[in-house]
C-alpha cells in the first residue's frame, strides 16, 4: 500500500495517540491483515470512537423497546420516523453537542443545531421545530455566564438564520455542569410517508455525489475529541470545533428537498462527525455494498489537503448523496441553482470495500463492515456507587420547617431552574413556519400540521437530581415527565428520542448509572407504550475528574387528532375549579426545595408507580379530549405550590386562585414535595361532575382543590395559610433568572482591572 | 389579484406568505426566483422575511442589488405594488426604494415577540381599509430592526405622510416601552411617497389566523384587495 507525501509512519504508539487502545490497534491489524496506512488509521480512529461506534453503550441500548404501531423507522438511521396519519410522518431526533460547546460555546451550540437539522432533512423531512435542553453550572459563576451567553447566541444565530422555529426545551443549573455544560438539541420535521429517504448506498454502479460546502481542515478529530474527558488543556482544542454557516445549510435544505423530488436520489447521509469517512463506510455498510471514490474530486477549501484530512474533516453543511447512474446532471443542476457544489466523487461497488484514491493511487482500502460492525463492543465493568445508600438515607423530615412559607415559595419561583426562561427564548424565532400554536412557556409546544386537523405536541425533560439519587428511577421519571408534559398539552404520546449524557464509561460507577438509567427508560417506555426511535449517547462528560450528574434527556412527541383540543398550563377563567389528578403529597428527597433552601441533593425519591402514571396520563387525555379542560399543568420541580403559582403567572394574564390542600404529615411535603403522576387541571364548575365520572373510570384519585380568581394565590393547609399577591409571584418568576445571572460577580472573580491587568508585564 | 412571493437564497417567510395568500385569502400566488425579472404578470410582489445571503454583510445588502430588486422600480412605475416584511423591508431600504435604514436592535439581541403597531396613515393601498390610530397585533422576529433616519428626513417623512406604522401599546399609545428595538420615533413601517411600496418589520403573515394568535395581519391584505375592487384596478390594466 503506497504512502502519500509526508504522512507519518503508523505505529501502535501513533494509534494510541489517535485514541485507539493497543488491543483495538491489534484488532485493526488483524482485520486488515497488515499495518494500516495513515489514512486508514484515521478511518478506524474516527469510526471506532465512542461517539461514532457506541462501543460502550450498544450492549445496553439493545434493551430499549423500539417497536410500535406508529414506528416507520427505528434506531440506526439519521433519525426516527413515526406515522402521524393523513399520509404524513414525523422525523425526529435529539443529539448532544456538549464537548464543542464547552470549548467554543457559540459555534459549538450553533453547529449542534446545524447537525441535528441535517439529520432531519436527510430523511426527506422539512424541519418544523427545534427544542434545546441545556445544563450549566451555577449562574453566579462567571464561566456559566460566558457559556450560557455563547450557547444561547449560537442557537439563536443558527436556528433563526436557517428559519426553523425554536419552540421549547429546558435549562437547568447545577455545580456539576460548571466545566461541562450540556447542549442537547432536538429537531422534528414532516415528511410524506412515501418520501422517506435513508442513508444507504444501494445499487452497484450508482454515483456518490458530494454536495454542499467545501471541505476544509476544520473539525478534524471532532469525534475523537467528543470521546475524551477534559482537562486544563481543553481550550487548546478549539480548532477541533467547526464553524457553522446556517445560510449554506438553508440552501442545502432547499436543494436536497428539490433533488428528492426528481426521484434520482437513492440515498443520502449527512457528513457530520467523522465526515466523509463516516458516510463512505456507513452508507455502503447498510446496503451491503462498497465504495470506490476519488478524493481529488472532493471540493476543497484549501490546497494541499492530505487524504487523511479530506476523509476526517468535519466541515459543516455537507452531504453525501447516492444518485442513480446517468441522472447525475439532473441533480447537479438543482444544487448549482442554489449555488452549491455538487460533484460526483465515485461509485457504489459490489465488493463491500471502501477504496479511496488520490491521483489514481489507492490510499485506503478497508472492508466497510470492519469499520462499522467490526468496531469493538464493550460490556464495561459496573459497580453500584458506595455513596449512594448514604445519600438516600438522609431523612428530610429531620430538617426544621420554615416559618414563612410564602417567602420560600417566592424563592423557589425565582430559582434559576424554575424561573421563566423568557429572556432566553425571546432570542429564538419561535414562530417561523406559522405552525406554533402553543409558544414556549407551557408544558409542551404544540405545532399544527397544515392541511389537517391534527397537531404535534413535543417536550423534553430530564431531572438529573433524580438520576443522581436513583438512576433507574431518574431514567423512568424523565420518560414519564416528558410524556406527561405532552399529555398536558393534549397530545397522545407516540414515541421517544433520548440523549444520554454521562461521565466516563471507563469508570464502573458511571457505567452502573448508565445501565440503570437505560433500564429505567426501558421500563417506562414499555409501561407507557412509547418506543424509542433513536437518540444519542454522550460519554466522557467530565472535566478534571469531576463528573456531571447522570443526565438522561428525554424527548417525547405526541399527536393531537384535533388541534383545537390543545391545552396550555396557565389558569384561564375566574371561577374555574382547580382539580388535582393523582395524590397530593410528594417527597422532599432530591427536590428543588431541598436544593434551594438547604443546599442538599439527597434523600429518598417519591416512588414511581408506572401503572398509576399511565392511568393519570390516560385520564388527563380523556378529559382533554372530551373538551372540558381549560388548563393542565404537570407538577414537577418545586411541587404543588410552585405548580399552582406557575398556573397563576405563566399565561398572558395574571390570575389568582384560592385552594385548600389536604393536610399531610408535614406542610413542606404537601407544598414543595415532588412526585410523579400528578397533574393540575382546571375546568368550568359545571363540568366538574362530568370530569370526575371520566377520571373515575381510570381509577385515578381526583382532588378538588379550589377555584381560580382574584389577585392572590391563597393556599390553606390545615391551620397553615399562605397568601401571596400574584404580582409578587410573577415578579419572582419573570425576573429570577435575570437576578441570578446579572448579580455582580464577586470582586475576587472579576477580570483584572487597572494596574492588575499589567501585572507581570515589563514596562 | 395576482401575488408573487420573491425567494432570495436564505429567504424563509416565503412559504408562510404563500400559505396565507393561497389558503387563507384564496388568491392566486406564485413564487418568484430572485434572478427572474419578468414580473409584469403580478399585481403585487411580496419580499418576505429571512436572512438573504445569510445577511453576513448588512441585512439585505446583497439581495438589495439582485436582478429582481433592480426590476422593481419599473414594476412600481407601471403600477405594481410591493410589500416588504422583515428582511424584505431591509432589502427595500438597502435598494433605496424606501427611505431610511435598519440598524441592530438597541438590546443587541434577536427579538421574537408579539408587538402592537398603530396605523399612522391610510393613504397607501395596504392601509386604505384601515383607520388612522387603529392598533394591529403582529409579531416581530429580527436582530436588525431599529429603523433609523436623521431628524431632517424624519420631518420630511412626517410631512409627506410616509410613516405607516408605529410601535404602540395594546391601547394605541406610542411609548418607549412599546418600542421593541429602539426605532426612531417608534417607526415600524414606512412607504414610498406614492404609498405603493410599503415595508415593515412585523410579520403580517404570522398574524393571519386565529389559531396562531391574531388575524390583524390580514387587514393589510384585505386593504390591498379592497382597494383593487374599489378602483377597478390599482394597476389600471
Amino acid at each position: 500500500m503506497p504512502m502519500t507525501g509526508s504522512e507519518p509512519k503508523v505505529t501502535p504508539d501513533l494509534a494510541v495517540a489517535h485514541g485507539l487502545t493497543r488491543e483495538e490497534y491489534d484488532r485493526v491489524v488483524d482485520l486488515l491483515g497488515r499495518d494500516p496506512t495513515y489514512a486508514e488509521l484515521g478511518l478506524f480512529s474516527a469510526l471506532w470512537s465512542e461517539h461514532c461506534s457506541y462501543k460502550s453503550s450498544r450492549v445496553h441500548l439493545r434493551r430499549l423497546p423500539t417497536k410500535g404501531p406508529h414506528v416507520l423507522q427505528g434506531p440506526g438511521e439519521n433519525a426516527g420516523v413515526v406515522d402521524v396519519g393523513g399520509g404524513l410522518a414525523l422525523a425526529f431526533k435529539i443529539e448532544s453537542h456538549n464537548h464543542p460547546s464547552f470549548i467554543e460555546p457559540f459555534q459549538g451550540a450553533a453547529t449542534g443545531v446545524g447537525g441535528i437539522l441535517r439529520d432531519i432533512f436527510t430523511m426527506g423531512a422539512r424541519p418544523i421545530a427545534l427544542l434545546d435542553s441545556l445544563r450549566f453550572g451555577p449562574p453566579e459563576d462567571p464561566t456559566t455566564r460566558h457559556l450560557l451567553g455563547g450557547v444561547v447566541a449560537g442557537i439563536s444565530h443558527y436556528g433563526n438564520c436557517f428559519g426553523c422555529p425554536t419552540v421549547g426545551g429546558e435549562v437547568g443549573f447545577a455545580p456539576e455542569y460548571a466545566r461541562n455544560p450540556l447542549v442537547n438539541v432536538l429537531c422534528l420535521g414532516l415528511v410524506p410517508k412515501g418520501g422517506i429517504y435513508r442513508a444507504r448506498a444501494d445499487g452497484v454502479g450508482n454515483t456518490f455525489v458530494y454536495v454542499g460546502a467545501k471541505t476544509g481542515r476544520d473539525g478534524i478529530h471532532g469525534a475523537t475529541m467528543a470521546s475524551e474527558a477534559f482537562d486544563e488543556t481543553s481550550a487548546e482544542r478549539r480548532p477541533t470545533v467547526q464553524v457553522g454557516d446556517p445560510f449554506t445549510e438553508k440552501l442545502l435544505l432547499e436543494a436536497c428537498l428539490e433533488a428528492f423530488r426528481t426521484g434520482a436520489v437513492v440515498g443520502i447521509q449527512d457528513m457530520g462527525a467523522a465526515g466523509l469517512a463516516c458516510s463512505l463506510s456507513e452508507m455502503p455498510a447498510r446496503a451491503g455494498t462498497g465504495a470506490d471514490v476519488d478524493l481529488d474530486r472532493v471540493p476543497q477549501r484549501e490546497p494541499g489537503m492530505t487524504p487523511y484530512e479530506i476523509l476526517l474533516s468535519e466541515s459543516q453543511e455537507r452531504m453525501l448523496l447516492v444518485v442513480e447512474r446517468g441522472r447525475e446532471v439532473e441533480v447537479q443542476r438543482i444544487f448549482h441553482k442554489w449555488e452549491l457544489d455538487a460533484v460526483p466523487i465515485g461509485r457504489v461497488t459490489g465488493d463491500g470495500v471502501l477504496r479511496a484514491r488520490v491521483r489514481g493511487e489507492v490510499v485506503a482500502e478497508v472492508a466497510v463492515k470492519a469499520l462499522t460492525e467490526g468496531a469493538p463492543e464493550y460490556e464495561r465493568p459496573r459497580v453500584r456507587p458506595g455513596w449512594l445508600d448514604g445519600e438516600r438515607a438522609f431523612d428530610p423530615r429531620t430538617l426544621p420547617e420554615p416559618e414563612d412559607l410564602g417567602s420560600v415559595l417566592l424563592r423557589l419561583m425565582a430559582a434559576p431552574t424554575i424561573a421563566s426562561k423568557r429572556r432566553i427564548w425571546r432570542q429564538y424565532d419561535h414562530m417561523v413556519g406559522i405552525n406554533t400554536l402553543v409558544l414556549p412557556g407551557s408544558d409542551a409546544a404544540v405545532l399544527r400540521i397544515k392541511g389537517t386537523p391534527r397537531a404535534v405536541a413535543v417536550a423534553t425533560d430530564g431531572n438529573a437530581r433524580y438520576g443522581y439519587l436513583d438512576p433507574f428511577q431518574g431514567g423512568a421519571m424523565a420518560v414519564a415527565e416528558a410524556a406527561r408534559n405532552v399529555v398536558c398539552a393534549g397530545g397522545r404520546p407516540l414515541a421517544v428520542t433520548n440523549c444520554l449524557n454521562f461521565a466516563s464509561p471507563e469508570r464502573p460507577e458511571i457505567m452502573w448509572q448508565f445501565s440503570e438509567t437505560v433500564d429505567g427508560i426501558a421500563a417506562a417506555c414499555e409501561a407507557l407504550g412509547i418506543p424509542v426511535t433513536g437518540g444519542n449517547v454522550s460519554f466522557y462528560n467530565e472535566t478534571l475528574g469531576r463528573p456531571i450528574l447522570p443526565t438522561p434527556v428525554i424527548g417525547v412527541v405526541g399527536l393531537l387528532e384535533n388541534a383545537e383540543r390543545r391545552t396550555t398550563q396557565w389558569f384561564e377563567e375566574d371561577g374555574d375549579v382547580v382539580l388535582l389528578l393523582g395524590e397530593p403529597a410528594g417527597r422532599l428527597g432530591g427536590s428543588e426545595y431541598l436544593q434551594t433552601v438547604h443546599g442538599r441533593l439527597s434523600g429518598p425519591l417519591a416512588p414511581l408507580d408506572l401503572e398509576r402514571e399511565r392511568a393519570v396520563q390516560s385520564a388527563c387525555l380523556a378529559v382533554i379530549e372530551a373538551g372540558v379542560v381549560r388548563s393542565a399543568h404537570d407538577c414537577a420541580e418545586g411541587g404543588l405550590a410552585v405548580a399552582l403559582a406557575e398556573c397563576c403567572v405563566s399565561g398572558p394574564r395574571q390570575i389568582g386562585a384560592t385552594v385548600t390542600l389536604p393536610e399531610g404529615e408535614r406542610v413542606t411535603d404537601t407544598l414543595f414535595g415532588e412526585a410523579p403522576s400528578r397533574i393540575l387541571i382546571t375546568v368550568a364548575s359545571a363540568d366538574v361532575d362530568r370530569v370526575s365520572r371520566i377520571v373515575r373510570e381510570w381509577t385515578v384519585p381526583l382532588h378538588v382543590l379550589g377555584r381560580v380568581g382574584g389577585e392572590r394565590l391563597e393556599m390553606r393547609i390545615g391551620a397553615r395559610h399562605v397568601s401571596l399577591p400574584v404580582h409578587s409571584l410573577a415578579d419572582a418568576f419573570e425576573n429570577g433568572l435575570a437576578w441570578a445571572l446579572d448579580q455582580p460577580i464577586e470582586a475576587r472573580e472579576r477580570a483584572p482591572v487597572d494596574g492588575h491587568a499589567d501585572r507581570g508585564r515589563a514596562r | 389579484m395576482r401575488f408573487g412571493v420573491v425567494i432570495f437564497p436564505g429567504t424563509w417567510s416565503d412559504m408562510d406568505f404563500h400559505h396565507v395568500i393561497s389558503q387563507v385569502l384564496h388568491q392566486p400566488v406564485e413564487y418568484v426566483w430572485h434572478r427572474d425579472t419578468d414580473v409584469d404578470r403580478f399585481d403585487c410582489l411580496v419580499l418576505p422575511g429571512g436572512f438573504s445571503y445569510g445577511d453576513y454583510l448588512r441585512a439585505g445588502a446583497v439581495a438589495g442589488r439582485s436582478p429582481i430588486v433592480a426590476a422593481l422600480p419599473g414594476f412600481v412605475a407601471r403600477g405594481g405594488l410591493v410589500l416588504g416584511s422583515c428582511n424584505g423591508f431591509q432589502i427595500l431600504c438597502e435598494a433605496g426604494l424606501l427611505p431610511g435604514t435598519l440598524l441592530r436592535n438597541d438590546c443587541l439581541q434577536f427579538r421574537c415577540q408579539w408587538t402592537h403597531v398603530a396605523v399612522e396613515q391610510t393613504e397607501s393601498p395596504f392601509t386604505r381599509g384601515l383607520r388612522r390610530g387603529q392598533v394591529l397585533k403582529m409579531p416581530i422576529a429580527h436582530g436588525e430592526g431599529r429603523y433609523h433616519v436623521d431628524q431632517g428626513l424624519l420631518r420630511q417623512l412626517q410631512e409627506r405622510d410616509q410613516i405607516v406604522f408605529r410601535y404602540a401599546t395594546e391601547a394605541g399609545e406610542v411609548t418607549h416601552a412599546a418600542n421593541p428595538n429602539g426605532s426612531v420615533w417608534n417607526i415600524a413601517g414606512v412607504s414610498n411617497e406614492e404609498g405603493t411600496v410599503v415595508g415593515l418589520m412585523p410579520h403580517p403573515e404570522r398574524a393571519a389566523e386565529t389559531s396562531v394568535g391574531s388575524t390583524d395581519g390580514l387587514l393589510l391584505f384585505h386593504s390591498v384587495l379592497g382597494s383593487l375592487v374599489e378602483n377597478g384596478s390599482v394597476l389600471g390594466r
